[in-house]
């Protein structure tokens, strides 16, 4: 119990100096950072807004206003170019965006994550007990020419081929059909984004797993699993995977900051309107107060994502488990 | 840096016998008659090793004899040839708006390489020192300097990148040198912390080892010891590392630019390239792909090779990073 | 389901009493091929072994002792790994069978207790399962019956609160304990033959007795026969009833166990057993031990493997390798020309320590002083 108090402690520290992080972007801005949000304004809406923005307090009370605002649900407002609307009505509100957007980029990834590790498993294992052969070689040669193709280049070839110049199964290069639609569009739809994403992880996992399988089917009690005269088959999945599954896990943890990231190009090449559109959006127009917001949402998921990731870990191996509630 | 290579960091390759139970079987036979050897201990350059070692070869030779080589300049617009496909005369092919692919693929070279070898030289003298302090000195300065770089690497790479350059040099109107400059800085940023968490660990079981004890007890001073006797040993670690992270950054600065803030077009880099590509493949129906396929073919080459590489390098010297 | 009605058909079969030789070895050689040629751990070993007996293996590292008894049982890899000569179980020859076939004897007929319970048990799987287990996988029980099986299993041998025990890891428990566990794991389908690979190595001392006497127990009870592999003498002195002690791959001598002990014929076994040190010497008495090391095991020197060690060796040992040979006292093999107790060996021993021979001096026994002059001589 001692244990999960000082990751959480640790959990907090991170999201603070995190958050701190990003409400200090804005003061980075090189010159008037009202300026850049709202370049076709008055300097008395200017003046407004810095005020509204508590550009002219100091920074840590700046730094909770902000958080405070966060917690409201209150992520900001996008300043429109043409004018700038000031006050609690902003028509434009940052966290109508993300309602909007954040289950999008979630069910890409989440989808993406299932499917790698879905085929990298089984991939894992068999190669790893038939360390050697052809198949394994092959596999092996296979994953290490995916990991060096980037996932937007396969987006990009998936995108024009299965898109444009076959059309297979009518799937559209871009554009998201919602679930409430059309189901079956939907998942057309989710096909190439999750497929780019995935591909990479596969050949990660896969090769994270093999090599710890060949580690820990060379242990005692997979000797003594023979000697009880278990099957192969029960002696991989029952007893070898659990024990080499632990990396797997924290990379798979790891890797969802990969995820991220690829998500957010992905979802460029696809024009989805998910996160990753919005903070390459938010660029663009140079809109500082919505960006910050949305690296706020996503250092918040990844810690959270992580610190779930390390109590799995501990379910897992009951050593891990043991050890904490001792030390 | 490396979001690809979170994968080096923790993988063991060991190329082991072939089913369960051959090791402890030996343990009763004569040591030398051990029935298999660690492949991968020994595991040697191959015929892949020379072939990307060619590769990179060319390429870097390509990217730096750019100015001279007897190639159309990159942007000189062929309009005559505009869209056309391989050729004798355009090996790559021409793109929209009629410019030589091959040349601009070299030119990009140019770009992304210095970019990458920047970014990862940059991240490696930060955040290899910092790292070789954490894990030589431990104590009060390594407990601070891992919570920084957990916090930093509690947002992902490319977002933080993005929000750097964002933040500085999002400007339209920013030259080339300056967004190649934000972008050094904000890649090497965004490596630091995790050269930094692979020195640690990395110097952690090195300054552990007696000989580092043995020089420090013959009153060597800590500086000394780092530089004469931690710091070859974490080396091969790092060179391994600067290999695979030019090559997470090549494919990095490919996807900041299909974000709009990489080089300006106006300067090919691989990464514009395939982001104009891009863009022409879906204004103009039955453009030629090869606008992508060219320099995506050249990151696919090259990160391969320094994949490989980096791979070699570092079963050779059996670096072992921990997930610490 | 048929498969289990074969099983169950198998062991009544088995089960009646006289049945015949449980275990015949016969030439087993095992060799390893490695990239420096063919390495024969086992070379034509061979043995017999009945229910209810014990048979002691006894052999220091590199004898070939552990690749014997997984050989026997057939555990070794396929791949690199030749294997020649006969096993018969109960008069069924399984040296050739295949891993698939194998497995009707793994764990029901046949078992194996590993060295280091440690790292024989799984680390993410409770104790309870790892038994049961078996259970349900091999005589078809069901949860139920295999839980009360396994918890008296666990009683049988002897873990206190078994009920608990049943629910936890093993790294909550100490070596002695999982050592039980290990065996109660072994015995679970009631086999009849028990391989002991150096069960005991790896635990205290203080802990060595119990185990070695619960495995003893539970042999007598379920009438197995038992080999037990060791390198120590000791272990077996009490508690088996026949000794082969192994050097090099091959048996150098196999006795009954007090006709070894009282008539020891191969130098091997003399040194094995004067290296181990006894409470009645005085305090700093040189430990006396085999000095060298065991041979190479892809290109053995000719003759004799130990003769380069042998403190009786002659010119003959180097060259011709002898044959085993059936000692007075019926039932007792050894190969050796000049052996232990007899005028020849005498006289053997006599003209080595002449001749200064290091390992001959090194013999002299725990009369330190006498080989302390005796090498005074020498370098004089």
């Amino acid at each position: 119990m001692r244990a999960i108090a000082q990751r959480l402690l640790q959990l907090f520290v991170v999201l603070l100096l995190v958050t701190i992080f990003t409400s200090v972007l804005i003061d980075l801005v090189p010159g008037d950072v009202t300026n850049t949000l709202a370049p076709v304004s008055t300097p008395e809406q200017r003046a407004q807004l810095r005020h509204e923005l508590h550009l002219d307090q100091p920074v840590w009370e700046r730094y909770g206003e902000w958080v405070g605002g966060l917690a409201h649900g209150d992520l900001g407002c996008y300043y429109g170019t043409s004018g700038y609307t000031s006050g609690s009505s902003c028509p434009d509100k940052v966290a109508d965006r993300v309602k909007d957007a954040l289950p999008i980029s979630l069910e890409i990834m989440i989808w993406a994550q299932l499917i790698a590790l879905v085929v990298a498993i089984p991939l894992g294992v068999i190669t790893a007990y038939r360390a050697g052969s052809m198949f394994d070689k092959g596999v092996n040669t296979t994953a290490f020419g995916l990991l060096a193709i980037p996932n937007f280049v396969l987006a990009l070839v998936l995108a024009y081929y299965v898109g444009v110049v076959w059309h297979l199964w009518d799937i559209n290069p871009t554009g998201w059909i919602d679930f409430g639609q059309d189901p079956v569009g939907h998942f057309k739809q989710l096909l190439l984004p999750v497929i780019s994403l995935a591909a990479g992880q596969v050949a990660v996992y896969m090769r994270l797993l093999r090599s710890d399988m060949i580690a820990t089917l060379q242990e005692d009690f997979v000797t003594m699993a023979r000697a009880k005269g278990l099957s192969p088959a029960r002696i991989l999945w029952r007893h070898a995977l659990r024990p080499s599954s632990l990396t797997l896990l924290t990379v798979a943890g790891l890797n969802v900051g990969t995820l991220i990231g690829g998500a957010v190009v992905i979802e460029n090449i696809f024009v989805i309107h998910g996160m990753g559109f919005l903070i390459a959006d938010a660029i663009v127009r140079r809109q500082y107060v919505a960006l910050q917001s949305y690296v706020a949402i996503i250092a918040l998921g990844y810690v959270a994502v992580n610190f779930l990731v390390d109590i799995l870990y501990a379910t897992l191996d009951p050593r891990i488990r043991h050890a904490r509630a001792i030390g | 840096m490396p979001e690809q290579s979170v994968e080096p960091m923790i993988e063991t390759e060991s190329a082991a016998p072939v089913v369960a139970g051959t090791q402890t079987l030996v343990l009763d036979a004569e040591p030398e008659a051990a029935p298999t050897v660690e492949k991968s201990a020994t595991k040697k350059l191959g015929l892949f090793g020379w072939i990307a070692i060619g590769w990179l070869v060319v390429i870097v030779g390509l990217a730096l004899l750019a100015p001279w080589l007897p190639i159309a300049p990159p942007d000189q617009k062929f309009l005559r040839d505009t869209g056309a496909g391989p050729s004798i005369k355009h090996i790559m092919g021409v793109d929209g708006i009629g410019q030589d692919m091959f040349s601009r693929v070299v030119w990009g070279a140019r770009a992304s390489l210095l970019v990458a070898t920047a970014s990862v030289l940059f991240g490696l003298i930060f955040g290899g020192v910092l790292g070789l302090m954490a894990g030589y000195y431990r104590g009060r300065l390594d407990g601070v300097l891992s919570y920084i770089f957990n916090c930093f690497l509690a947002i992902p790479q490319l977002v933080l990148a993005l929000a750097i350059i964002a933040v500085f040099a999002s400007d339209p109107a920013v030259t080339v040198g300056e967004r190649e400059f934000w972008l050094v800085i904000s890649i090497g940023l965004v490596s630091i912390p995790v050269i930094g968490r692979i020195t640690r660990a990395s110097t952690l079981t090195w300054a552990q080892r007696e000989f580092v004890l043995a020089s420090r007890s013959i009153g060597a001073r800590n500086k000394r010891v780092i530089i004469r006797e931690v710091m070859p040993n974490v080396l091969p670690a790092m060179f391994s590392i600067a290999l695979l992270g030019i090559a997470v950054v090549i494919v990095l600065e490919g996807g900041l630019s299909i974000l709009g803030v990489g080089i300006p077009p106006s300067t090919p880099s691989w990464g514009n390239l395939i982001a104009t590509g891009r863009n022409e493949l879906t204004k103009i129906v039955g453009a030629n792909p090869q606008i992508i396929f060219a320099p995506a073919i050249a990151i696919f080459l090259t990160v391969l090779s320094l994949n490989y590489l980096g791979d070699v390098v570092r079963a050779r010297f059996d670096v072992r990073e921990s997930a610490i | 389901m048929s498969f289990l009605r074969r099983k169950e058909v198998n062991r009544t079969i088995a089960a009646r009493p006289d049945s015949g030789r449980l275990l015949e070895v016969s030439d087993i050689t095992t060799s390893f091929k490695t990239p420096r040629g063919l390495a024969t751990a086992v070379n034509k070993v061979s043995f017999t072994l009945d229910r209810g007996k014990t048979l002691g293996i006894v052999g220091e590292s590199g004898s070939g002792k552990s690749v014997l008894s997984r050989s026997i049982m057939g555990l070794l890899p396929k791949h690199n790994v030749v294997r020649n000569g006969s096993v018969r179980f109960e008069g069924k020859e399984i040296l050739g069978l295949s891993n698939v076939a194998m497995r009707e004897f793994w764990g029901t007929e046949m078992a194996m207790v590993f060295q280091d319970p440690m790292t024989s048990l799984n680390p993410v799987l409770k104790i309870g399962r790892q038994i049961t287990e078996s259970l349900v996988y091999h005589l078809d029980m069901d949860n139920k019956q295999a839980d009360d099986t396994a918890l008296a299993l666990l009683k049988s041998v002897g873990i206190p609160e078994a009920e608990r025990r049943r629910e936890e890891y093993p790294h909550q428990m100490s070596g002695g304990m999982r050592q039980r566990i290990v065996i109660a794991i072994s015995l679970a389908c009631g086999p009849k033959l028990l391989f002991a690979d150096e069960p005991t190595t790896a635990l205290d001392v203080t802990v060595q007795a119990q185990i070695l006497n619960l495995l003893q127990q539970q042999q007598r009870e379920r009438d197995m026969g038992m080999i037990l592999v060791t390198h120590d003498l000791g272990v077996v002195a009490g508690r088996a009833d026949e000794i082969a002690v192994m050097y090099a791959g091959q048996i150098v001598e196999r006795a009954p166990t007090r006709t070894l002990f009282a008539q020891m014929r191969m130098p091997y076994t003399e040194g094995l057993l004067k290296s181990i040190p006894k409470l009645e010497q005085a305090p700093h008495t040189r430990l006396q031990i085999i000095g060298g090391r065991p041979p190479d095991l892809v290109a053995p020197p000719p003759g004799c493997k130990f003769a380069p060690r042998c403190p009786y060796a002659q010119d003959r040992c180097h060259v011709e390798e002898p044959p085993l040979v059936e000692a007075e006292t019926p039932g007792h093999y050894f190969k050796c020309w000049y052996p232990v107790g007899t005028p020849e060996g005498k006289a053997a021993f006599e003209r080595n320590l002449e001749a200064g021979l290091p390992q001959t001096i090194a013999a002299m026994g725990g009369d330190s002083a006498l080989a302390a002059k005796v090498e005074a001589e020498m370098s004089a």
